[in-house]
C-alpha cells in the first residue's frame, strides 16, 4: 500500500500554503511607498533627528516625546545640533508634514502599521 | 561525541552562521548575494529537498496495517467503543490525526518516572510531567503565528487576517516599562513565548541526564538557530532598528521574482534573513522534516481494522511452508497408533520409506 | 547461567547517566550474563533454512561473520528501507524529545541508558545516517553517523535482544515512532548474519516442524490433553473429550502451546476444553489440529518471513479441515500477528465463513475477513446472552487483577472484553493504576522471545513495573491473583511474582471461568482446576 495520491495532494496543500505569498503577489504592482514631503518641509530641509533614525525609529521619539510631557511636564526638545523644538505632534510634527495620505500613511499601509496617535489626537484636515 | 562537544560544536556552527552575514554584508556589501542569491537558493533547497524527501518516504510502500491503538476497538455493540484513539475507518483516523497535529494528543500522554527505594523495595511512580508538551505546543504555535505575522512583509496589499493577528498578538500595548520607549513598537505575545519556550527545550537538554546523554548536535544546532532568529528578530525590533519600508520592498521582491537589494538596510536585518535561510536550507535534511512525516506515519494515519478491512502488501511473495502433507509423512505411524485422523493409511508411510 | 542478584540488589537502579562522560557513540556494550540469551544453535537454523547457521556464543570475541558481513548488512538495510516505510521514517523523524525515554520498562528496571526506546533506536539510526544520509557522511559523528564494526554490531545484538517489542513507546511518542518496528527490522538484520538467539530459533525450528513451539509430536500432544480430561473428570465427574484434526467440524480452535505444557497455562488449556464441553449440546462443533497447534508466532521475532511461514499453517490447517471459521485462544503476540498481519501475510481466506457464534447467533462482523475470533469476545458474547451458567462465588478466595498484555492492547485495543468476562466469573475485580493498564500497559518483561532462563535478571528487571503496579493492589486491596490473556504472560508471571510480590499467583481468563461454569450433572465441586480446596470447601475430604 503506497497512498501516493494522498501523499501527493498533502504535498501540494502543504506546500501550497508555504508558497501562496509568491502566489498572492503574482501580478500585483508592489511598489515601494515613496512619502512625499510638503513644501513647508522641504523648505526646512531638516527634521528633529537624521532622516535614517526619523524613518527607522520616530515612534520611539514619539513615545518619549509623549512621556515627558504628559509626566515630566518638559515641553521642549534639543536636537542633537542644538536646535529646540516645541514636543508636539500636532503643532510640530504636523506643522511639516500636513500632507497625512501622502506621507504618514503611505508607509504606515505597506508595511500594515496601525498607529494609535489618533486614539487621541484628532486627524488634521489635509489642505487640498 | 558527548554533551560538550556536541554543544559547543552546535553552538559555534550557529555563530559562524552569525558571522557570515555580518561580514559579507556589514564589511564588503556584499547585498545582492545576501539578500538575493541565497534566500533563493535556501527557498529552492527547502521546497524541492521537501518534494524529493517526502516522495522518497512515499516510494516505499506501507506493507503492514500496524496502528498503535489506544483505546478499546470496535467490538460488540454493547462494548462502548474509543472512536478516535483506536478508529475503525477514515473518519476517526482524520480526527485522530487531527488532534496529533493540531494539539500534540500523544505528547500529552507525557509522564515521568519517579523510581524510589525504601528499604530496598523499589517503588516506581508515574508523575505529572506537562512542561514538554506545553513547551512544544506554545513554541510551534508561536512560529506560526510569528511567520503568519511576517506575511506584512510578504505581501501587498496586505490581507486582513494578518492585521488581526499581529493585533491580537500585540493586544497588551505593552512597552517593557520602566525603559521608556524600549517595547516599542508594541510588544508581541509570541515574541516572548516563542523565545521562553526554546529556552526551556534547549535547557531540558542540558539539565536532565537522560536528554543530555540522547542530545546530539543535530538537536542543539537547530534550537540555536531558531533562538538566533528570534534573537536577531526582536533585536530588530525593538532595539537597533531597520527600515521595515526597506525591508518590506526587498522581502516583496523576491516574492514578485524582481528582487532588489535596496541600500540602507541594517546588517542585523541580514544576520536575521541569513540564518533563516541557513534553517530553511536544513530543513529538508535533518529532524526537521518531521513537519511533513508526522502525517506519514503508519501508527497512527491507519485504522485498525485488519480483521474486516483486508490490507495488501504490494510485496507480499510466497514463502515455504511445512505442508500437512510433509507433517503427516513423518508423524504418520504415531498418529495412526494414538487415532488421530490421517489423509493416507498405513501402507502410504511404508511407499514413502520404500522410495527413500 | 548466571545468579540472579536478589530483588534488593537489582532494585538498586540509577537512571541518571553522569554529566562527565563519553558519549554513547564510543562506547561499546558490554554483555552481561544474566541479561543476554544463548546464540542459536546450527540445527535450528539449518532446520528452517536460516543463513550462516554456527556454533557460536554471544560473549566470544570471534562471532564467525562472513566475509562480507557489512556488505549484507547494507545491503539487507537498504531493502528494507525499501520494503517498509515505517523504517524509512522512523529513520528521519526522531527529533529526540525524549518523552519515550522513561517509558520502556527496560529503561525502568534496568537504568541502562541505551535501554531508553530512543536510543535503542539511534543505535541503528547511527549507522544509517552514517551509510544512507549526505549529513551522516559529510560530517561523520557530527553528523550523528557512526561506522558500523563488529562492535556496534554486537550492540545492536545485545540490545535488540532486549526489547519485548511491547510498543509502549510509540504510545507516547508524538510522530509515532514504534521501536518496536525498528527491533523487528534490526532482528532482521542479525538474522541475515546468523545472530538469532536459540530460544527464538529453536521454537521456530520446532513449530515448523511439528506445528508446536514446544515441539510436541501429534500423539504426544493429544496424550496432554488427555491427561487433561482425565482430571477434569476428577474435579467435575464429567469426561469432557476432545477431538483432533476432524474434518467437517464448523471452527478449527488454535491456542498457544505453552498452554498445554506448562503450568499456570495448562489450567486455561482445561478451561477451554470445558466451555467446549458445556457448549457441545448447544451446539458448538468444535475441533483442535495438531498441525496447526502453535498461535503464538516466533517467527515474528525472527523476521517477518519467518513469521508468515508459521503462520501459513493456520488457513492451511483451516482448509484442509473444511472448517467455516477460526476461535484463537487467549494469547498476547498471537494476537497481533493475527490481527495486523495474518490477513495480508497469507489471506484472502475465502475459503473460510464470516464467524457467527453457534450458540448465540451473533455475527462477529469485526472479523469479516480474517475469520479469527478470539475466545475471550467468543465468551464475553455467551456470558452475554445469558448462555452460560455462571457461579462466582466459587471464584470467591481470589482477589484479581488483570494485566493487559502489550500486543492485545496496542496492537487491537482489546480492553473491555476481558474485564467484562472476569467481571462475571468472579466478584473480587481490582484495577492497577491507570498510567500501568489499557493502552499504558507495562510489558510482562519476557515476551518478543525473551523469555528464557538464562536471561533471568533482565526479565526481572523488564517486569519491574508491571510488579510494581501489583504490589500497589496486592497492598491496597490485597489481590492474590493476577490474570492475563496471554500464553507468554502465563508461563513468565509466576517468576516475576516470586521475586517482587511472592503473595500473587498467575491465571488465565479462561481458567475462572471454567472454575466458576456450572454444568449439569456435574458431582459437588470442592476444588477448582489446580486442585485447591473452594472457598467454604476446605474441610471436605477430597481435598
Amino acid at each position: 500500500m503506497y497512498d501516493g495520491g494522498k501523499i501527493i495532494i498533502g504535498l501540494i496543500i502543504g506546500l501550497g500554503l508555504l508558497l501562496s505569498p509568491f502566489f498572492y503577489n503574482a501580478g500585483k504592482a508592489a511598489k515601494a511607498p515613496d512619502p512625499e514631503l510638503t513644501q513647508k518641509a522641504k523648505e526646512a530641509k531638516v527634521c528633529v533627528a537624521p532622516t535614517t533614525y526619523m524613518r527607522e525609529s520616530h515612534f520611539t521619539l514619539l513615545d518619549e516625546w509623549r512621556h515627558t510631557v504628559v509626566r515630566d511636564g518638559e515641553r521642549y526638545y534639543t536636537s542633537d545640533d542644538g536646535k529646540k523644538y516645541y514636543k508636539g505632534l500636532q503643532t510640530t510634527c504636523l506643522d511639516c508634514h500636513s500632507n497625512y495620505s501622502k506621507f504618514c500613511e503611505l508607509c504606515h499601509n505597506y508595511v500594515d502599521v496601525d498607529p494609535y496617535c489618533w486614539d487621541c489626537h484628532i486627524l488634521p484636515e489635509e489642505k487640498k | 561525541m558527548n554533551f560538550f562537544l556536541s554543544i559547543i560544536f552546535s553552538f559555534i556552527a550557529v555563530m559562524v552562521v552569525v558571522l557570515i552575514p555580518w561580514i559579507g554584508v556589514g564589511a564588503l556589501d556584499l547585498r545582492v548575494l545576501f539578500g538575493i542569491v541565497i534566500p533563493y537558493a535556501a527557498m529552492a533547497t527547502f521546497f524541492v529537498g521537501i518534494i524529493i524527501r517526502v516522495i522518497d518516504w512515499g516510494r516505499s510502500p506501507v506493507p503492514f496495517r500496524i496502528p498503535t491503538t489506544a483505546g478499546q476497538e470496535w467490538s460488540f455493540p454493547w462494548i462502548k467503543r474509543n472512536r478516535i484513539d483506536n478508529p475503525k475507518g477514515l473518519g476517526g483516523v482524520i480526527v485522530r490525526m487531527l488532534f496529533e497535529v493540531l494539539t500534540f494528543r500523544s505528547l500529552f500522554r507525557n509522564t515521568r518516572l519517579e523510581y524510589r527505594r525504601t528499604q530496598g523495595v523499589p517503588k516506581v511512580d508515574y508523575e505529572w510531567e506537562k512542561w514538554l508538551w506545553l513547551a512544544a505546543i506554545l513554541f510551534h504555535y508561536s512560529f506560526l503565528v510569528i511567520f503568519l505575522r511576517h506575511f506584512r512583509f510578504f505581501t501587498e496589499p496586505v490581507p486582513g487576517f494578518v492585521t488581526l493577528l499581529q493585533n491580537l498578538d500585540g493586544f497588551m500595548q505593552m512597552g517593557a516599562a520602566p525603559f521608556n520607549g524600549f517595547g516599542l513598537p508594541g510588544v508581541y505575545l509570541t515574541d516572548m513565548l516563542l523565545m521562553a519556550a526554546v529556552t526551556w527545550l534547549l535547557l531540558r537538554r542540558v539539565l536532565y541526564s537522560q536528554m543530555r546523554y540522547i542530545s546530539l548536535p543535530a538537536d542543539y544546532f537547530p534550537l540555536f538557530l531558531i533562538l538566533g532568529l528570534g534573537f536577531t528578530g526582536m533585536l530588530m525590533r525593538y532595539l537597533f532598528r531597520v527600515d521595515v519600508t526597506k525591508v518590506k520592498e526587498l522581502a516583496i521582491g523576491l516574492f514578485k521574482f524582481s528582487p532588489t537589494a535596496p541600500e540602507g538596510i541594517g546588517v542585523i536585518f541580514y544576520i536575521h534573513l541569513f540564518i533563516l535561510c541557513v534553517l530553511i536550507a536544513y530543513f529538508p535534511f535533518s529532524k526537521l522534516m518531521h513537519l511533513a512525516g508526522v502525517f506519514l506515519s503508519p501508527t497512527r494515519n491507519l485504522a485498525n481494522n485488519n480483521r474486516f478491512v483486508r490490507h495488501v502488501n504490494p510485496w507480499n511473495y510466497p514463502v515455504a511452508t511445512h505442508t500437512y502433507e510433509e507433517y503427516e509423512d513423518e508423524f504418520r505411524d504415531h498418529m495412526i497408533e494414538a487415532g488421530l485422523p490421517v489423509e493416507k493409511g498405513a501402507d502410504a508411510t511404508a511407499e514413502t520409506e520404500e522410495k527413500e | 547461567m548466571a545468579d540472579t542478584p536478589k530483588p534488593e540488589e537489582t532494585a538498586k537502579i540509577d537512571h541518571r547517566a553522569p554529566l562527565f562522560e563519553e558519549g554513547w557513540m564510543n562506547k561499546p556494550a558490554e554483555l552481561k550474563p544474566g541479561i543476554y540469551c544463548y546464540g542459536s544453535k546450527p540445527k535450528n537454523l539449518e532446520y528452517v533454512g536460516m543463513p550462516y547457521p554456527k556454533e557460536w556464543n554471544p560473549t566470544d570475541e570471534d562471532w564467525q561473520l562472513p566475509e562480507n558481513w557489512k556488505e549484507i548488512i547494507q545491503e539487507g538495510f537498504k531493502d528494507r528501507l525499501d520494503r517498509f516505510r515505517t523504517l524509512k521514517l522512523f529513520m528521519d523523524i526522531c527529533v529526540r524529545c525524549g518523552a519515550c525515554a522513561d517509558k520502556c520498562h527496560f529503561f525502568i528496571g534496568s537504568g541502562d541508558p541505551k535501554n531508553m526506546p530512543v536510543l535503542r533506536a539511534e543505535l541503528l539510526r547511527s549507522v544509517y545516517r552514517k551509510n544512507f544520509t549526505t549529513g551522516g557522511k559529510i560530517l561523520g559523528p557530527f553528523g550523528g553517523g557512526r561506522e558500523l564494526t563488529e562492535e556496534v554490531l554486537k550492540e545492536w545484538w545485545y540490545y535488540l535482544y532486549q526489547c519485548t517489542e511491547c510498543r509502549r513507546c510509540s504510545l507516547f511518542c508524538p510522530y509515532g515512532i514504534d521501536t518496536a518496528e525498528v527491533t523487528i527490522l534490526g532482528r532482521e538484520l542479525t538474522n541475515l548474519l546468523g545472530l538469532n538467539t536459540d530460544w527464538i530459533a529453536a521454537p521456530v525450528a520446532n513449530c515448523y516442524r511439528t506445528g508446536n513451539h514446544l515441539g510436541i509430536q501429534p500423539h504426544a500432544y493429544k496424550d496432554m490433553l488427555e491427561f487433561f480430561t482425565d482430571e477434569i473428570e476428577d474435579i467435575t465427574g464429567i469426561r469432557m473429550e476432545q477431538d483432533f484434526n476432524r474434518k467437517g467440524a464448523e471452527i478449527l480452535f488454535i491456542t498457544p502451546s505453552g498452554d498445554v505444557f506448562a503450568d499456570p497455562g495448562t489450567y486455561t488449556a482445561m478451561g477451554y476444553m470445558m466451555l467446549f464441553h458445556y457448549l457441545k449440546s448447544m451446539g458448538l462443533d468444535i475441533t483442535w489440529s495438531t498441525y496447526a497447534s502453535e498461535g503464538g508466532n516466533f517467527g515474528y521475532f525472527t523476521s517477518h518471513e519467518m513469521a508468515k511461514r508459521l503462520n501459513a499453517k493456520m488457513y492451511a490447517e483451516a482448509k484442509r479441515l473444511g472448517v467455516k471459521w477460526i476461535l484463537g485462544g487467549e494469547c498476547g503476540h498471537m494476537w497481533r500477528v493475527l490481527n495486523q498481519y495474518m490477513d495480508t501475510f497469507n489471506g484472502p481466506a475465502d475459503f473460510l465463513e464470516e464467524p457467527v457464534s453457534p450458540i448465540t447467533g451473533t455475527k462477529f462482523e469485526n472479523a469479516k475477513t480474517t475469520k479469527m475470533t478470539h475466545i475471550v469476545e467468543f465468551t464475553a458474547d455467551l456470558i452475554k446472552h445469558n448462555k452460560l451458567k455462571l457461579d462466582p462465588s466459587r471464584n470467591d478466595h481470589l482477589k484479581v487483577t488483570f494485566h493487559d498484555s502489550c500486543n492485545p492492547a496496542r496492537g487491537m485495543g482489546f480492553f473491555e472484553e476481558p474485564r467484562y468476562v472476569i467481571k462475571n466469573v468472579c466478584n473480587h475485580f481490582y484495577e492497577m493504576p491507570p498510567e500501568t493498564i489499557r493502552e499504558q500497559t507495562f510489558c510482562c518483561g519476557s515476551g518478543a522471545g525473551l523469555n528464557a532462563g538464562e536471561d533471568m535478571e533482565l526479565r526481572m528487571r523488564g517486569g519491574l513495573p508491571r510488579a510494581n503496579a501489583v504490589r500497589y493492589v496486592h497492598e491496597k486491596h490485597g489481590v492474590n491473583m493476577l490474570s492475563c490473556i496471554c500464553a507468554i504472560d502465563r508461563a513468565v508471571f509466576p517468576d516475576l511474582m516470586r521475586y517482587w510480590v511472592p503473595e500473587v499467583d498467575v491465571t488465565g481468563v479462561h481458567e475462572m471461568v471454567a472454575n466458576a461454569l456450572v454444568f449439569e450433572g456435574e458431582k459437588k465441586r470442592t476444588t477448582d482446576l489446580r486442585g485447591e480446596p473452594l472457598p467454604g470447601m476446605e474441610d471436605e475430604e477430597d481435598v
